[in-house]
């Protein structure tokens, strides 16, 4: 086996060269190159949490505008409704009030209709009392040669009316 | 790679390291020649270097090969940072580092390089002084951290809590036992899982080459059988590359978590 065997004759120069060429790789590789990569990735890391810490902000802002946009509509809303809901009353208690009043103006002019006719009736009824009385006073007088004045005559057509 | 003598191959020859270009350079006694195993080393480092060059590009959204690198990044970060917490970060580089290297080095080893005329594969991890150093480099990491935190309060990690105090010393023996076979269990496993493999796979190899030598009906009982077996072989070394990489760095930040937290 040369690994043992040789071993006498070989040492200085495997630790010579050992030591050089890994020296070399700890110094320029290691303590290099490898740092900086590190740094690299150690600032691209940095990065992504920063980005997504930005993003994660964002969002939480964007959920807040959202929040603040809902209470708004909201309140727009049931103002909106509130409105709607007293319009409606109020033309309901308008329509009312014109129904109301119509019927009152419908009723009273019923009964200045009515009065009218009443009195017409009477002015009628009357006025054929009168005219009965006289017919009944000129019958009689042509009948029988009486003359009865229009008062009795009138008091008689009103016995007959009310005997019927 | 494979030392054919007289249609025998060895097994081992993939292991042995010779100064390329046939040069040796002796330094105040020492041999620091620049080896096969130290041209798999600069090999890896290059490797790894481009690899991670094209995730140096830094966008904001990666693209694939920037995904790629980030991935790795991100697995060694998080891995420490189950284990030792935020403090875990601060080892991020070395450990990164370690794991990226044994998982370059023992997949670099297990390519098909061989086929490429004049070029000798070789895996780094497979040998005890590299794994062994990588191991010793881990574990002073984990006595300086402890010690230079804790100072020699960083001795009660040797003792549980709800110890009796009869058996205390008993413990600490054993826990401070335990704790040094740390560095040889982290550098053996490496080396032993990586040997293992290679040699499993050369010696298939040889059954396959030996079986097409000899032609006929061989072909059929000892090379087709044997090429299947190493593809799936192939296929669970390219899984223990991966599992012993990441065995490594998990144990060495469950290490460094006892030298930064202690129990």
């Amino acid at each position: 086996m040369p690994q043992i065997s040789q071993i006498a004759a070989t040492y200085a120069s495997q630790i010579f060269w050992l030591l050089i060429t890994f020296g070399l790789l700890y110094f320029v590789v290691g303590k290099g190159m490898v740092t900086k990569i590190v740094s690299t990735v150690d600032a691209r890391e940095q990065r992504i949490t920063g980005d997504l810490a930005a993003a994660e902000a964002a969002r939480a802002q964007a959920d807040r505008v959202e929040e603040a946009w809902r209470i708004e509509m909201d309140a727009a809303r049931n103002a909106a409704m509130a409105e709607t809901a007293s319009a409606k009353a109020q033309a309901v208690q308008s329509a009312e009030q014109q129904v109301k009043a119509a019927d009152a103006d419908l009723a009273e002019r019923i009964g200045h209709h009515e009065l009218a006719i009443a009195n017409a009736k009477a002015e009628a009824l009357a006025t054929l009392e009168t005219v009965a009385a006289e017919a009944a006073r000129d019958l009689v007088a042509k009948l029988s040669g009486v003359g009865v004045t229009i008062d009795q005559a009138a008091h008689a057509v009103r016995e007959v009316r009310a005997h019927g | 790679m494979a030392a054919a003598e007289g249609g025998k191959i060895d097994p081992m020859h993939q292991f042995l390291i010779e100064p390329v270009l046939g040069r040796h350079w002796i330094v105040g006694g020492y041999d620091l020649s620049f080896t096969n195993s130290a041209l798999w080393m600069v090999v890896t480092l290059a490797s790894l270097w481009l690899f991670m060059l094209g995730g140096m590009k830094r966008e904001l959204v990666p693209g694939r090969w920037q995904a790629a690198v980030e991935g790795f990044t991100g697995f060694v970060s998080s891995m420490l940072t189950s284990n030792v917490g935020p403090e875990g970060k601060r080892f991020v580089p070395y450990v990164f580092s370690l794991f990226m290297f044994i998982l370059f080095a023992n997949i670099l080893g297990l390519l098909p390089f061989g086929i490429v005329p004049g070029v000798h594969p070789f895996t780094v991890t497979s040998h005890l002084t590299v794994t062994g150093v990588l191991a010793i480099i881990s574990f002073s990491i984990v006595l300086i951290v402890g010690f230079g935190r804790h100072g020699f309060h960083f001795f009660s990690l040797f003792v549980p809590h709800g110890t009796p105090p009869l058996m205390i010393p008993l413990i600490f023996v054993v826990e401070l036992m335990s704790f040094l076979v740390r560095p040889f269990s982290l550098g053996l496993r490496l080396f032993v899982a990586m040997t293992a493999g290679h040699i499993l796979l050369k010696v298939l190899a040889a059954f396959v080459v030996n079986g097409l030598n000899l032609g006929g009906g061989y072909i059929a009982i000892v090379t087709l059988p044997s090429f299947l077996l190493m593809i799936g072989i192939t296929l669970l070394e390219l899984l223990v590359a991966a599992i012993q990489a990441y065995v490594f760095a998990l144990l060495t930040s469950v290490y460094l978590n006892d030298a930064v937290n202690l129990h």
